[in-house]
């Protein structure tokens, strides 16, 4: 047997979170989220926390586990000695137990125009084409599961809510980095402000946690010295034409 | 009704995890390297006022309170240059750009200590 | 969102860091061990050439900057939340610093 020591907040009732202590038992491949389904299925029903995929791709079941921002379907157990600390994913407000209020994430999302904004018409034939290598540029930053470890990491968002933060600044990078795509300029409007990529002080927390090795603090720096330029070359050489 | 709970932001999260506490490490050398710059401009006007003045100088690099703070100084610059050249990577993924960092810090310091001893 | 004016202060501190990461290090460990270089014939005709001058003005100035930049920011982080004010005072010592060494080399 072992024990989680879960933050519970019920809005209906509570003035504040409180610490709830469950005896489960422990299995060499048990990971948190199947210690948190025992919970509700066998002690307290009233437990609510998001999860689906239980094989990390979906990326719902991000929350704090002894401090650290975790997949809860990847966190096994068998690492953690003594009682297992879980909290709602930090720097987002909470919803309910373990369930934290998204919204912020979701509208950053949208605000960095994450779709193909194409250079060129598809070509006649149907398709455009790319190379490997083409595909390469970008790939790494596409695999991005919106599981939000990254915000609880970055101390940056924490401080300064109105932060982008790094799952968005690396999926506008994303669709910058793609061949077909021309939306670069369209993009720098949010990802160029202070807000933008200009909030982050390069901890590197969002990419030590990041469960895809996306590398969202790449894609910003990246994304900084692309700015830097563009500044530089609008302030000093304005008529050059982009 | 919905009443979402918002946990208060304290400076307690240095400490949450040793990446915070080596992030700091790391922004702190910018006291030393600046302390130290700012050193080297009073060098400088030692320097411009003659060579009584610029003898003084050597003696004030002498004395036990620069050596101590020389030797703080020396591993917060190593610490931020190591940090700094792995961190390239990062912002300009070429190939073998870290290991090319290295080996120019490895060069101009070797120029740099050959020119003053 | 406008864009942000940061690239102005960023661009420095960028190529001051670069500059200290490889130079600071070697440099440091010379004003520590005091060697026969460091005479006041040999500085003086070092830091004589206008070449010089100009590089170690250059120098100076972008560490300095680069500090200043990292410490603005670490004030920040520790919950100084002045940020304009913070930004202001240690820019413009930077720049009075700078403009100090500027000085004291063309008085070489």
């Amino acid at each position: 047997m072992t024990q989680l020591e879960v933050l519970r907040y019920n809005p209906e009732t509570d003035q504040e979170p409180r610490f709830q202590r469950y005896e489960v038992p422990f299995r060499d491949d048990w990971v948190v989220l199947d210690a948190l389904n025992h919970v509700k299925e066998a002690l307290d029903p009233t437990l609510s926390y998001r999860w689906s995929c239980h094989m990390a791709v979906c990326g719902s079941c991000g929350m704090m586990v002894n401090g650290e921002p975790k997949l809860a379907c990847k966190a096994f157990l068998r690492d953690y000695p003594g009682v297992i600390r879980v909290e709602p994913l930090r720097h987002f407000p909470i919803e309910r137990d373990l369930v934290t209020v998204i919204d912020d994430f979701v509208a950053k999302l949208a605000r960095v125009k994450p779709w193909l904004m194409p250079k060129e018409p598809a070509p006649a034939a149907g398709e455009y084409q790319q190379t490997p290598a083409q595909l390469k540029r970008y790939k790494q930053f596409s695999m991005c599961i919106n599981c939000m470890l990254c915000y609880a990491a970055c101390p940056e968002y924490g401080l300064i809510p109105e932060y982008l933060g790094p799952a968005a600044i690396a999926l506008g990078h994303r669709w910058n980095r793609d061949s077909r795509d021309g939306g670069r300029e369209a993009r720098q409007q949010e990802l160029a402000a202070k807000e933008g990529v200009w909030d982050c002080t390069f901890v590197g927390a969002c990419s030590e946690v990041c469960p895809e090795h996306v590398d969202p603090a790449a894609a910003i720096q990246q994304v900084k010295i692309e700015s830097t330029v563009d500044w530089y070359q609008a302030h000093l050489m304005p008529w050059l034409k982009k | 009704m919905s009443k979402p709970y918002v946990r208060p932001i304290t400076s307690e999260w240095i400490f949450r995890h040793p990446r915070y506490l080596r992030y700091m490490a790391r922004e702190f050398s910018c006291l030393f390297i600046g302390g130290w710059t700012v050193l080297m401009v009073w060098g400088l006007k030692q320097l411009s006022e003659g060579p009584l003045a610029w003898q003084a100088f050597l003696e004030l690099l002498r004395s036990p309170a620069s050596i101590a703070l020389h030797l703080l100084t020396l591993a917060f610059a190593t610490y931020h240059s190591i940090t700094w050249f792995n961190l390239t990577p990062k912002a300009l993924p070429l190939p073998f750009i870290a290991a090319a960092h290295y080996a120019l810090w490895g060069v101009v310091s070797v120029i740099v200590l050959r020119a003053a001893f | 969102m406008a864009r942000s004016n940061k690239p102005l202060v960023w661009a420095p501190f960028a190529a001051g860091g670069t500059l200290t990461a490889f130079l600071v290090p070697a440099l440091v460990l010379v004003t520590l061990l005091v060697p026969g270089g460091l005479a006041y014939e040999s500085m003086l005709a070092f830091a004589g050439h206008w070449a010089v001058k100009v590089a170690l003005a250059g120098f100076i100035g972008l560490s300095l900057w680069s500090a200043a930049h990292r410490l603005r920011i670490t004030a920040y982080d520790l919950g100084l939340r002045a940020d304009a004010w913070v930004a202001a005072l240690l820019y413009s010592a930077t720049l009075a610093c700078t403009g100090a060494a500027v000085y004291y080399l063309l008085k070489i």
